[in-house]
């Protein structure tokens, strides 16, 4: 259902042209799961991006549901089925929890059917559902409203940038939850940056991204056991909750 | 009335016809009804164009209605009213003016309101302006509101301005007496050409009140905007002014604070942003299915609420 084709990002430094992504290739398959992972700066958060349509490729092409999105814009491809979860969720003055939620679901909800998505997440949903998303949330609150409103979309295809970033310990683990109860339940594919292991284990492929370029990809039995290995080598990302 | 004055009340006062309670409703410059209830009094000024409006002592959960709506294209008027409120009353007052010009002339309203409020009040004063019409003839609202609140009174303000205004100048001032609050918040959307200048004064010299002076507007177009914000602390109080405002096209819009404090409790805080859409806000919602359009609307929207 998504085709990256030779996808290339280029920005102009001091130092000259610096490829972001690098002739990155790669197909997600209707209602899988795929977790793209890899150290920071290695472009992840770009080539979500790139398919969303919030940035635009230098090279390559981008293939939903069998039509070359490449030039569409972002609200086109959101018409098309494609949903987004920021890694930082913008705040918004005078904008509410619900408010955000029934933009999300193309209608306006009851306030016990926006409150199932905020429970979903687990926030205690009548604390939060007339809440502005403004400074007055933490970021983990905000997150939290974040991952909410791109679940009430109900995309064919879900990007989530680092979902669990951001969100404290005592949280982490209802969150796992919303992502195995999401791949469980909910119909469309969903693409996660993260580096937890908890969200690696339930993917079905995992992307490992170095320096703008897939250095690995395959299933979870075939790619994590030489992250980990290479993880506990450099001390670096293994921490997840539970540990 | 006709279907223009009533469509412009509605947007004002949020009536279309006359409201319970104690009311008076003026179109192009005469009284076309008035009623008292048991406990506020209506009258008519004598020597000026205007109101006084005596609210007994401890009258509760009542409102009084005093909209004003013009479709005279070129009809201009001063209007005083002033409020006499007695003790531990809890009011809501919906004033607010309608300008509806087709015509070539200047049409405008100049609202100079005085609010006299007696001890342990709770007072509600809503205030929309909205303009609408065809003609070339400009809508012009000038108002004035002195604000003299007794020991442990509290008086809210709300003021919309959105719509059809070419040019407004609004004054408040307010003084304050022990353990007294004041709550003023302000919307306002310019665009096209309009000019909109807001000069809040507060002076709190009672110990222990406090006062929340904050404005929200967007500039659009070529419109321009002034926000002066003067706040003087006199006792032991709290004061917060805040200017938020969005800009966009080549509009233009400034904000200057003042805060005084001439007392060693005084604390006082002014918060001022004017900056355009975040391009983040704009990006989210169009990966919820918005346009760019849609997206700025709602924004707006919500800034505005």
């Amino acid at each position: 259902m998504l085709e990256i084709k030779n996808l290339s990002f280029a920005v102009d430094t001091d130092n000259g042209n610096k490829k972001i992504i690098d002739d990155v290739s790669f197909t997600v398959e209707r209602d899988s799961y795929v977790v793209i992972t890899g150290p920071n700066g290695s472009g992840k958060s770009t080539l979500l991006k790139l398919i969303m349509g919030i940035e635009k490729p230098t090279a390559g092409r981008i293939i939903f549901d069998g039509e070359d999105v490449t030039g569409l814009s972002i609200t086109e491809r959101a018409e098309m089925g494609m949903g987004f979860a920021f890694q930082q969720p913008v705040r918004f003055k005078g904008i509410t929890a619900k408010n955000l939620i029934d933009i999300a679901a193309k209608k306006k909800l009851s306030v016990a059917e926006a409150c199932r998505y905020l429970s979903a997440v687990g926030l205690c949903a009548a604390d939060y559902i007339r809440r502005e998303l403004d400074s007055s949330l933490s970021g983990g609150e905000l997150k939290r409203i974040e991952i909410a409103s791109v679940i009430a979309r109900e995309s064919k295809l879900s990007l989530f940038d680092e979902p669990e970033a951001g969100i404290d310990l005592w949280s982490f683990n209802s969150l796992i939850n919303v992502f195995e109860n999401m791949k469980k339940r909910t119909k469309g594919a969903v693409i996660i940056i993260s580096h937890q292991e908890r969200i690696l284990d339930i993917a079905d492929t995992v992307i490992v991204i170095e320096e703008g370029k897939i250095s690995k990809m395959g299933s979870k039995k075939e790619i994590l056991p030489g992250i980990y290995s290479q993880l506990e080598s450099c001390c670096l990302l293994k921490t997840a909750a539970g540990d | 009335m006709d279907k223009n004055y009533i469509d412009v009340l509605e947007k004002i006062a949020d009536i279309r016809d006359f409201p319970a309670g104690a009311y008076n409703i003026r179109s192009d410059g005469k009284s076309i009804g008035k009623n008292d209830s048991e406990k506020i009094k209506i009258e008519f000024k004598k020597d000026v164009s205007g109101l006084d409006i005596y609210v007994s002592p401890d009258t509760v959960k009542e409102s009084v209605h005093i909209p004003v709506v013009i479709g005279e294209s070129g009809h201009t008027e001063t209007v005083y009213n002033d409020f006499h409120i007695g003790d531990n009353s809890e009011i809501v007052i919906i004033a607010g003016c309608g300008i509806h010009n087709c015509g070539e002339h200047e049409s405008k309203h100049d609202g100079i309101h005085s609010f006299h409020v007696g001890k342990n009040c709770k007072v509600k004063y809503i205030e929309k302006h909205y303009g609408s019409g065809d003609g070339k003839g400009e809508r012009v609202m000038n108002p004035v509101t002195k604000i003299y609140l007794d020991e442990g009174s509290k008086l809210e303000i709300e003021t919309v301005q959105i719509e059809g205004i070419d040019s407004t100048k609004r004054e408040t001032y307010a003084k304050l007496s022990d353990n007294s609050t004041v709550v003023i918040k302000e919307k306002l959307m310019t665009h096209g050409n309009q000019f909109a200048s807001t000069d809040f004064e507060v002076d709190l010299d009672g110990s222990d009140c406090s006062a929340s002076l904050v404005s929200r507007s967007v500039a659009k177009n070529n419109s321009k905007q002034v926000f002066f914000a003067k706040m003087t602390g006199n006792n032991s109080c709290h004061g917060h002014s805040e200017c938020d405002a969005i800009i966009m096209d080549n509009a233009s819009v400034k904000a200057v604070p003042e805060i005084t404090a001439n007392h060693v409790d005084a604390s006082l805080i002014h918060e001022a942003a004017i900056g355009k859409i975040a391009g983040e806000q704009l990006i989210k919602l169009m990966t919820l299915g918005m346009s760019e359009a849609e997206a700025e609307q709602k924004i707006i929207e919500g800034f505005l609420k």
